[in-house]
């Protein structure tokens, strides 16, 4: 069975921030990803990025992952693409599978950065082809160049929500209107303001009620709701779209996690059951890290945090890594995490992860 | 707040915040209107000005302060902002004209000299503008920054334009 | 041969121009038509304006693309004799043959048989 000293799971915004991280500490690293390209959902993010300097803003998402594989190219890092984890064992031994093939991995540390998937949202015609993810529609727009549909109504007012619902506009579909069963708006309110400026209705304490269509979507209702979430009878309208998009947030994908035997704790703020880690990234299972959106649904610049952080423990438990260049580095990763959480946005994530933290 | 409620700033809000300038500074011409009312975890708009006008500091999260008297409205900060709030408006343009600078990351790009469809920020037409420059340099990536010229009491409603 | 629906995104402010990139044939259900080499089968689908993947298991009710990253399996169909595709991360390649698929899908076409 091949060994390796850090086997990391994802490569998205936290797997490759972890694996560049382990890499530059002398780590033997190798980085699998199911997907045929790594970058995980970077190259759909077609904005350019908030924060400040150090966390990349006023840079395109896309253009972050570029400059990720090139810097994972030159850390050395060994690169597994299309190649599934299905199973973890005890003493660390990865399942994988690759053209058809099974086989295993040890590893003496594994950071898990396996990401989320989007959330769905039962109403009649749920299922109805046309009723998609947000970030489906961005996949699709934006990495594969195809339009979904020609019109389409956007659910859900997060920053997911408004951003892809410009997005939409930017590849030439018509976003007809935005709902947000919420009172307020709940992502950033310029992102909102775009999509007002550029004649896109919002409407908040409203819902989808109902999509339509005999094999694919041809129209949707919308419903009010009142301080109940109740539908308000009489309210209903509908629209003439081709595409629902729901973005209704974002659940981690915890399945190695389970297997690895990780404690939990439900954190509806997180998305959900998410894996217990201290301020290492570290599970309750030595040796095995959490980062980016399994670690709790966060943004992709605090995920390449988390990601650095859990490399820079597991080269400094084994020995790469002082201990005082550890903290240090650690330290100034956690400061760079914090400075994002601070505002009224983060501090819920804030909280929310520091509940699940786990004595050391 | 109806910010909250539908996405467009009033300006009641927009008169509170501290990065957007007053009456007398927009009178003497050419200055940006930074249209950043929430404590969102951003800074880019700080280095990319030359002259030190914009102040965030620390944490990131505070809202942009504009030193007002310092801004020359030069522009160089619209197409940096991930939020694409920040426009120029040069009240002194022409006579009875004003002239709004704005972010745009549609297709196709106006011409100099397009008549475009102002859009106040509810994205309703207000007016007939003309462009009078398109500005898309690689240091702004990819973001135009687009001038239109609209009548002097429009220049705090346009926001955007359609072709 | 059916043909785009004007659904691919030639031209984006952010994206630029889309590069020439070589063609492939791909056959679904009965029809043959070009796909962009490399692309996700639902991708192809989705640009020729194909929306049902695939009719379930009971109720016969259509199904598409719901998350395009490999994730929820709505997608599936059967290609090149092979149920239970994940279209929206399975490559184009010449001459793929597509299904759309019914139920738990058969396998079509494929032995089982020794040598």
């Amino acid at each position: 069975m091949k060994k390796v000293e850090l086997a990391v799971i994802g490569a998205g915004p936290a797997g490759l921030c972890a694996a560049i991280e382990g890499a530059k500490h002398g780590l033997q690293v190798t980085l699998i990803d199911e997907n045929i390209r790594a970058g995980g959902q970077l190259f759909k993010q077609i904005h350019k990025f908030f924060g400040s300097g150090v966390h990349r803003a006023g840079i395109r998402g896309v253009d972050i992952g570029s400059q990720l594989l090139d810097e994972t190219e030159k850390a050395g890092v060994e690169v597994m693409l299309d190649t599934v984890v299905w199973g973890l064992f005890e003493d660390k031994v990865l399942a994988l599978v690759h053209e058809g093939r099974s086989t295993q991995l040890s590893a003496e540390r594994i950071i898990l950065a396996a990401g989320a998937t989007e959330n769905a949202l039962a109403f009649p015609g749920w299922t109805l082809p046309g009723v998609m993810g947000a970030g489906a529609a961005q996949t699709m727009m934006n990495m594969h160049r195809v339009m979904p549909g020609k019109k389409a109504i956007m659910v859900g007012s997060g920053n997911v929500g408004l951003i892809v619902g410009y997005q939409l506009i930017q590849a030439g579909i018509k976003l007809e209107l935005l709902v947000e069963a919420a009172p307020e708006i709940g992502g950033y309110s310029v992102h909102a303001s775009k999509l007002a400026r550029n004649g896109v209705k919002i409407f908040t304490s409203t819902t989808i009620k109902e999509a339509r269509g005999d094999e694919r979507v041809e129209s949707a209702v919308t419903v009010s709701v009142d301080e109940n979430w109740n539908p308000v009878p009489g309210t209903e309208r509908e629209h003439e779209v081709d595409m629902v998009c729901l973005a209704v947030g974002l659940s981690p994908l915890i399945e190695l996690a389970r297997l690895a035997g990780c404690g939990f704790k439900y954190l509806s703020e997180l998305g959900g059951h998410v894996p217990l880690h201290d301020e290492k990234m570290e599970t309750t299972q030595p040796g095995i890290y959490v980062a980016g959106d399994i670690a709790g649904i966060d943004e992709a610049s605090t995920a390449m945090e988390e990601g650095r952080i859990a490399a820079l423990a597991a080269a400094e438990s084994l020995g790469r890594l002082g201990g005082e260049e550890a903290d240090a580095l650690k330290k100034s990763a956690r400061k760079r995490m914090e400075e994002f959480w601070d505002g009224s946005f983060g501090r819920r994530v804030k909280a929310s992860k520091e509940s699940l933290s786990v004595k050391e | 707040m109806t910010l909250l409620k539908d996405g467009v700033l009033t300006n009641e809000e927009l008169e509170a915040l501290p990065c957007v300038p007053g009456r007398e500074r927009m009178e003497k011409g050419a200055v940006v209107v930074i249209e950043c009312p929430q404590d969102i975890p951003c800074n880019p708009c700080e280095p990319a000005c030359p002259k030190g006008a914009i102040v965030v500091g620390g944490p990131i999260t505070n809202i942009p302060v504009l030193k007002e008297d310092l801004c020359d409205g030069c522009g160089l900060c619209v197409a940096p902002c991930p939020g694409q709030a920040i426009f120029v408006v040069d009240l002194n343009h022409g006579n009875d004209e004003a002239a709004v600078s704005l972010p745009y990351e549609f297709q196709p790009l106006p011409d100099k000299g397009q008549k475009v469809k102002a859009l106040n920020r509810r994205g309703e037409a207000v007016h007939e503008g003309t462009v009078v420059k398109v500005l898309t340099p690689s240091s702004f990536d990819r973001t135009a920054v687009i001038t239109v010229t609209v009548p002097k009491e429009l220049a705090m409603e346009v926001r955007s334009i359609r072709l | 041969m059916r043909k785009d629906k004007e659904l691919r995104v030639n031209e984006h402010p952010i994206l630029g121009s889309a590069e020439e990139r070589p063609r492939v044939k791909i056959k679904v259900d009965d029809q043959w038509m070009e796909a962009i080499e490399g692309e996700p089968v639902a991708a192809a689908l989705m640009a020729s304006g194909k929306m049902v993947f695939r009719y379930t298991t009971r109720l016969n009710e259509p199904r598409g693309v719901f998350c395009a990253i490999g994730r929820c399996t709505d997608c599936m169909m059967t290609v090149d004799g092979i149920p239970n595709v994940r279209t929206c991360i399975t490559p184009v390649r010449e001459g793929m043959v597509i299904l759309t698929q019914r139920g738990e899908g058969r396998w079509e076409g494929i032995s089982f048989e020794k040598g």
